[in-house]
């Protein structure tokens, strides 16, 4: 709106656009550079971290392939593409012959600090939960971050039950946290006794995902198959 | 505390916690690039000298890794905004120098963050947001503003680099302590043997404020006693002069 002529100390307008405009130019430029460049390791990093995750829960493993479940119907294979919305992500591991060795999963809860991220490994055979891996948390060191460590607490996760119930809708027993030294059932998790909040939130991580993706998952299994 | 905009903290707005600073940016006769390099390292050092960019500082140093790792990010986004921005600083209108400045030091800041994305997830994990906030560093704009955008670039450059890796050494000497006490390791060796209980209140956020306050206490201590021999040397030469 300003004139040159104008006496009024109003600026004009038309160089304070151009400038911001030739600097988000530039640094437009500096970002897809920096975006091309890095892409590739990236990409690669990931499915690292992720192979490394589905390889702890799944020991067996020797090969993972990525799937989405996708409006709680259709298996399609994820191919290092970001999940669409509403699917759900889960890895396929097969072992040395090609043969399913067991799915993995991963299940977000609320924490102490922040959200537990975990990832369990579904094994068909026995339809439990044969591992359990920490994709990221904050909580606090030396007490919540026990759950990495704590022996008694990770043989809750040597054979957790997740069978289906009859007409294969939903979990048969809702995996369930109880207080330190009350388990009696194979669904059941023994807390961590002082981090009852964290061990409580991979107990639901574990029992939101599960009961989400196994109803899906488990009729189309034979899908999966084997790889070779 | 670190999203104050820098203008305030460079006049001596914002340090009255701190150690009293010189000051020796005012001198007539332009300082030589090595001086531009070496006075953030330590003599006006970002942590403990001018006490800019406390959010990282006390959020990310729960290892000397993290700590290295997350001054070097700061390191490299304060000397390439800087070197930029004073490339630029003739044809940048002072009214809206506030908002390239933040568009020139998020353009870095993004870079970084897919360059540590690129070179280990772990990292990334560790250093979590604080990464995107360094644009908010006080001290990143502080410098672009009280600095680059009247030198030339490559004494800019070298400035900022003094201050980031002043930065970077502030941020290890917290991060180093935090690490050997709240989890018995340094740089992930273990120091001690399985008999040794950490003080796990070190790597939490109050271990943060307690090394921190540790250190500029030893400091100020130190200046206190040289003060007081600078003065008892004064005083005997004033008594044998008379």
């Amino acid at each position: 709106m300003s004139h040159a002529s104008s006496p009024s100390v109003a600026v004009e307008t038309l160089p304070l656009i151009r400038t911001l405009g030739i600097v988000s130019a530039i640094c437009g430029l500096i970002i897809v550079g920096a975006y091309l460049a890095t892409l590739d390791a990236a990409k690669a990093n990931r499915q690292l971290a992720a192979e490394r995750a589905v390889f702890k829960v799944v020991p067996s493993a020797k090969t993972i392939t990525e799937y989405f479940l996708v409006d709680g119907r259709d298996i399609k294979p994820g191919e290092g593409a970001d999940a669409p919305a509403g699917a759900i992500k889960f890895y396929a591991a097969y072992d040395a012959a090609g043969k399913l060795a067991g799915i993995a999963a991963e299940g977000a809860a609320k924490g102490y600090a922040d959200t537990v991220r975990v990832m369990f490994g579904y094994t068909p055979s026995c339809q439990c939960v044969t591992g359990i891996g920490v994709v990221s948390m904050r909580e606090t060191p030396g007490i919540g971050d026990k759950i990495l460590t704590d022996t008694s607490f990770l043989a809750n996760f040597k054979a957790l039950d997740v069978k289906l119930n009859k007409d294969l809708s939903a979990l048969a027993n809702e995996v369930k946290v109880v207080k330190h030294g009350t388990k009696t059932d194979p669904w059941q998790i023994d807390a961590i006794a002082g981090a009852t909040i964290t061990s409580r939130a991979v107990g639901k991580g574990i029992n939101d995902a599960a009961q989400m993706l196994l109803p899906k998952l488990v009729p189309q299994l034979q899908r999966l198959g084997t790889r070779g | 505390m670190e999203n104050k905009p820098g203008e305030g903290c460079e006049t001596g707005g914002c340090h009255s916690a701190a150690v009293p600073i010189k000051v020796v940016a005012l001198t007539p006769q332009t300082p030589s690039n090595w001086m531009e390099f070496a006075e953030g390292l330590w003599e006006r050092n970002p942590v403990f000298v001018m006490v800019l960019g406390m959010c990282p500082t006390l959020a990310v140093t729960v290892s000397a890794i993290n700590s290295i790792s997350m001054g070097l990010a700061t390191t490299f986004v304060l000397a390439a905004s800087c070197w930029l921005i004073s490339l630029m600083r003739h044809m940048i209108p002072k009214e809206v120098r506030i908002a390239t400045y933040i568009v020139i030091i998020a353009t870095f800041v993004t870079v970084v963050d897919y360059a540590i994305q690129a070179i280990s997830l772990d990292l990334y994990e560790a250093l979590g947001a604080y990464i995107q906030l360094i644009v908010a560093n006080c001290l990143v704009l502080g410098r672009a503003e009280a600095h680059a955008a009247r030198t030339a670039p490559m004494a800019a450059t070298m400035n900022a680099t003094g201050m980031g890796l002043g930065f970077t050494l502030g941020l290890f000497m917290i991060g180093g302590v935090r690490e050997i006490l709240g989890s018995g390791t340094f740089f992930d060796i273990h120091l001690f043997g399985s008999n040794f209980q950490p003080w796990v209140v070190m790597v939490l956020p109050p271990g943060g404020f307690f090394v921190m306050g540790g250190w500029l206490l030893l400091f100020a201590i130190i200046r206190k006693r040289k003060e007081k021999a600078a003065l008892a040397a004064t005083e005997m030469e004033v008594q044998h002069g008379a």
